[in-house]
C-alpha cells in the first residue's frame, strides 16, 4: 500500500466510490441480461409448444 | 461487406457474441493495470501530493461520460434517418453507462476538489456543462422509460440527445471557450509539451484504454439485451392478440 499522506481518506474515497459505481453498473448490466433472456426463453417455449 | 449489416439485429447477435469474450478480457486487463499502475507504482505530484492517483479515474471517466453522448448522438441520426432498430437500441444502453461515468467524473472531482481547491464545488463553465449534461442523461433515461411505443420513444430520445449534446460539447470545451474558473485545461493533448509527465501519462493512458473497452463491452452486453428485450415484447403481444 502506498503512503498516500494526508490525502489517504481523499484519494482511497474517490476509488471506492468509482469501484462501486463501476460494479452496480456491470452486475445490474449482467442481472438484466440474464433475466430478459430467461423470459425469452420461457416465452419462445410456451409458443413453440401451443404450435406444435 | 457493408456496416449497414451489423444493423439487422441477427447479424448484431451473431458478430456481438464473437466480439464480447475477447473486449470484455481486453478491457479487464487494461482496467486492471492502469488503475494498479497508476495507484501503486506512480510518485506523489509535488503540488498535488497523493491526490494526484485520482486522475486515473477521473479523466479516463470524464473522457468517457463525453464520448457516450457522442455516441449516443451518432446512433440517434442513425435511427432518425435511417430508421434501423439497432441504432437506437443502441443508444438507449449506452445512457446507464455514460450517466453512470457522468457521475464518477462529478464525485472524483468533487473528491479531489476539496484538498487542492478548498472547495467540492464551484460553479464553473466546465463543472456546470458536466452537471447539465447529467441531467440530460437522467432525462433521457426517463424519456425512454415513460413511452410506451419504442419508435416514438427512440424518436424523442434522439431529439433530446441531440439537445443535450451541446452540453457535452460545452463539458469538453467549457474551458477554452471561457478562460475563467477553477478548472485547469485538458490533461492529454496531442502536442507533447502540454501533456502530464509520461510517470503519469502511460499509466493514464492505459486506464482510459480500460474504460474505453469497459465502455464498448457494456454497450455490447446491453444492446443485446435490448435486442431481446424488444423480441419478447413482440411475442407476448402476438401472444395476447390470439
Amino acid at each position: 500500500m502506498p503512503d498516500l499522506g494526508k490525502y489517504a481518506v481523499a484519494v482511497l474515497s474517490a476509488y471506492g466510490a468509482s469501484l462501486v459505481l463501476i460494479l452496480v453498473l456491470v452486475l445490474a448490466t449482467i442481472r438484466r441480461g440474464a433475466r430478459v433472456r430467461r423470459q425469452l426463453r420461457e416465452v419462445e417455449a410456451r409458443q413453440g409448444r401451443e404450435h406444435g | 461487406m457493408s456496416l449497414w449489416e451489423y444493423a439487422n439485429p441477427k447479424k448484431f447477435m451473431q458478430t456481438s457474441a464473437w466480439v464480447l469474450p475477447w473486449v470484455t478480457g481486453l478491457a479487464v486487463l487494461a482496467l486492471l493495470g492502469g488503475l494498479v499502475w497508476g495507484f501503486f507504482f506512480t510518485p506523489d505530484d509535488y503540488k498535488q501530493g497523493a491526490t494526484v492517483k485520482i486522475i486515473y479515474l477521473h479523466v479516463p471517466a470524464a473522457m468517457m461520460a463525453i464520448n457516450a453522448w457522442a455516441m449516443m448522438l451518432v446512433t440517434s441520426l442513425i435511427w432518425l434517418i435511417r430508421r434501423h432498430h439497432v441504432s437506437a437500441l443502441a443508444a438507449r444502453a449506452a445512457a446507464p453507462i455514460g450517466l453512470t461515468f457522468t457521475l464518477i467524473a462529478l464525485a472524483t472531482g468533487a473528491i479531489w476538489g476539496q484538498p487542492m481547491w478548498g472547495t467540492w464545488w464551484a460553479w464553473d463553465p466546465r463543472l456546470t456543462a458536466f452537471l447539465i449534461l447529467f441531467l440530460f442523461y437522467l432525462g433521457y433515461i426517463a424519456l425512454w422509460e415513460a413511452i410506451e411505443d419504442p419508435d416514438t420513444a427512440a424518436d424523442l430520445t434522439s431529439v433530446l440527445c441531440l439537445v443535450g449534446s451541446v452540453f457535452a460539447v460545452l463539458s469538453r470545451y467549457a474551458v477554452n471557450f471561457w478562460n475563467q474558473g477553477l478548472h485547469q485545461g485538458a490533461s492529454l493533448s496531442l502536442d507533447k509539451e502540454e501533456n502530464v509527465s509520461d510517470v503519469y501519462w502511460l499509466p493514464l493512458l492505459l486506464c482510459i484504454a480500460g474504460f474505453v473497452l469497459l465502455f464498448v463491452t457494456l454497450v455490447l452486453l446491453r444492446t443485446r439485451t435490448e435486442i431481446r428485450a424488444r423480441r419478447l415484447k413482440a411475442l407476448i403481444a402476438r401472444e395476447r392478440l390470439g
